[in-house]
């Protein structure tokens, strides 16, 4: 049997003005991997959400998003009567959106950031059925109304109902605020797209994608097989979710690879921390370690009792960093979608499986730090510590 | 009846034969144990004497196997302690080796009871049958009271009163004693002395020790002094009790 925890617990708790230099280092990385990766998670979840599982997306050939996409009006045409397409009492459930970005002042800083404004049809809300009108009323076509996704009228100053907003050459007036569903949707503004092309200056009647609710998601492969091989259209289907899930995984990998490089600098201090805390615990007990071994535990006893130890130390710093971030869970914030070039507003997501790999972390970190210094404690001569004082 | 003079029989439980030991520091080599021969039975006590750096802790640190000599054997109950690979060593000491030391090397963050529990994890015990165990040594030792004191809570002579009931509690093949009394006054020391004489008396125990303390040493039933690297008999035959 092995040296008891209840002996590392306590001598932690003994010197733990020196266990505690191990502890914070731990501690310390912890929070910033696990506060970089929840950014990375809640960016990718804002973007998967904005997906819908029975929406498509349709866009011209080649075109990488929908800035530099073109859908003209019988395009749509065509498309609305695809196979799949779902129908409501007034027709097919599609919309051709248009986007523009607007720069508009900051609420916090009062400095200007770009919004993405979708120019939708008047069907988008049933386009994208989880939508809701929560405050106001969605734009009268044909009016230059605005409806505000409910992130960008918390971000902005002027974007409360009734009041009037200049860009694209016109006046325009909020009419209401949508949720939608903590995606990247709620960040932006929502028109009427033929107004929007009117303000612009546009063609009338060309698009840059086409949204279009199916009957059901089964009926992906079916509406994509009929529109791809339509000799009049050259476009693009893709699901919805996969459309957002592949828009987040620049910016998630980057703040992933970031987040990583640098908890593994930060790691590498705490792991000197802990090499640190251990190496004056075995020099420290070295009495107590000759004992044990006199007493009759083996090297690998001893061993193995300062990495528990070590661990155990990790295992507390590894908690608290964890704790120690927690309330930037949820907590909103913004970045760049360097695919719209707009400002997109999320939340921190720190879910368990992300707290279980900040504690795998900090264990690792444990284990690195505490090895060494238990194999100089397992190697020291018994009779030589004994003799020391 | 413990011999030095390497003409032992076969009953004794401990026999050495021409134990050397040689420390290297620097370019000096120190020669501490020269040709050692020592018998000793089931059932003694012995005291070993000698002056500061005779080699008294080389010697007791060789019989309990926490160092190897130069040269030379160490038969105990059979085993040849001095052939056995570090591994075995170590087991060995756990079933058949109990250290009392000057400074009772208690460990500090775990109570009396801790303490005492500590060898037992080496065996097989159930944690019920540990407990038996550990409270019956305690008892023995007079602190059945103080089991869950800590050692810094404890005098010096309590102290040493658990780490003799740890060094009982599996119950070793003997006991290696080095100056036990060695931090204690005198009271305390007269209790220690007291509690090891009933270990060999009562209980059989097979001690030796290493002292300064001659009053501690009329105690056993035969003193050694080391001098020149080997053991000698003391002029006076110490008296049996
Ligand atoms: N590891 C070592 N390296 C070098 N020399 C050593 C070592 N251990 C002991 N010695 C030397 O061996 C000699 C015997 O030491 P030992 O501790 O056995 O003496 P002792 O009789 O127990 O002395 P004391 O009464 O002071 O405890 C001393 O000269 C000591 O300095
Ligand atoms: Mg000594």
């Amino acid at each position: 049997m092995a040296i008891p925890l209840a002996y590392n617990v306590r001598s932690v708790r003994q010197r733990w003005t020196s266990s505690i230099v191990a502890v914070l280092g731990i501690a310390g990385t912890v929070g910033v991997f696990v506060a970089m990766l929840s950014m990375a998670r809640g960016f990718k979840a804002t973007l998967v959400a904005s997906g819908s599982p029975g929406n498509v997306i349709v866009r011209r050939a080649g075109a990488t998003s929908e800035m530099e996409s073109v859908v003209d009006l019988a395009q749509v045409r065509v498309m609305e009567s695809a196979p799949g397409v779902q129908h409501d009492d007034d027709g097919p459930l599609v919309s051709a959106e248009v986007v523009v970005v607007a720069a508009f002042p900051l609420r916090k800083t009062g400095t200007d950031a770009n919004v993405q404004v979708r120019g939708v049809s008047p069907k988008a809300l049933a386009v994208r059925d989880t939508f809701k009108i929560t405050s106001g009323r969605f734009f009268e076509p044909g009016l230059a109304e605005l409806v505000v996704g409910s992130n960008a009228s918390r971000a902005y100053s002027g974007f409360e109902v009734g009041s009037s907003l200049r860009f694209g050459g016109a006046e325009w007036k909020v009419v209401g605020v949508f949720n939608a569903g903590g995606s990247a949707f709620d960040s932006e503004l929502w028109c009427d797209a033929n107004v929007l092309n009117q303000t612009y200056q546009r063609p009338q009647n060309i698009f840059q994608s086409m949204t279009a609710h199916l009957r059901s998601p089964d009926d992906f492969q079916r509406f994509k097989d009929a529109v791809t091989t339509d000799p009049r259209l050259a476009v693009q289907v893709d699901r919805e979710v996969d459309y957002y899930e592949k828009q987040s995984r620049q910016l998630t990998l980057m703040i992933t690879v970031l987040g990583t490089l640098v908890a593994l600098v930060m790691g590498v201090g705490a792991v000197f921390g802990a090499l640190n805390t251990m190496y004056s615990a075995v020099a420290e007990r070295r009495r107590e370690i000759a004992t044990m071994r006199a007493l009759g535990f083996g090297g690998a006893a001893v061993v193995l009792s300062f990495v528990v130890e070590s661990l155990f130390i990790a295992l507390v710093g590894g908690v608290i960093g964890c704790v120690a971030v927690l309330p930037i869970n949820g907590l909103t914030t913004g970045t760049m979608n360097w695919q719209t070039f707009s400002h997109l507003a999320f939340a921190f997501r720190i879910t368990p499986d992300l707290m279980v790999i900040g504690i795998v972390f900090a264990l690792l970190m444990g284990l690195v730090g505490g090895v060494p210094p238990a194999i100089r404690a397992a190697r020291r001569p018994v009779a030589a510590a004994l003799r020391e004082l | 009846m413990v011999r030095v003079d390497g003409n032992g029989n076969g009953t004794s439980l401990i026999r050495v034969r021409n134990l050397d030991k040689k420390y290297q520091r620097g370019s000096e080599e120190i020669h501490v144990l020269q040709g050692l021969n020592l018998d000793v039975e089931q059932g003694d006590f012995v005291a070993f004497m000698g002056p500061s750096g005779s080699g008294k802790t080389t010697l007791l640190n060789l019989l309990g196997g926490l160092d190897v000599p130069t040269s030379g054997s160490i038969t105990v109950a059979g085993d040849e302690v001095t052939a056995m690979s570090a591994k075995k060593l170590t087991g060995w000491r756990a079933r058949h080796v109990g250290f009392i030391f000057q400074m009772y090397n208690l460990i500090p963050v775990l109570t009396a009871f801790g303490n005492v529990e500590l060898p037992l994890l080496l065996t097989r015990l159930s944690k019920a049958q540990r407990r038996k165990h550990v409270e019956t040594v305690l008892d023995l030792v007079g602190l059945a009271d103080r089991m869950h004191h800590y050692p810094r809570q404890l005098s010096g002579g309590q102290e040493q009163r658990v780490a003799i009931a740890r060094a009982i509690v599996t119950d070793p093949t003997f006991l290696l004693a080095d100056e036990p009394t060695g931090d204690l006054d005198r009271r305390s020391a007269d209790e220690i002395m007291e509690l090891i004489g009933r270990l060999v008396h009562e209980h059989g125990k097979t001690v030796l020790m290493v002292t300064h303390d001659p009053r501690a040493a009329d105690r056993a039933h035969a003193v050694l002094h080391l001098d020149k690297g080997v053991l000698v008999e003391s002029a006076g035959e110490a008296p049996r009790r």
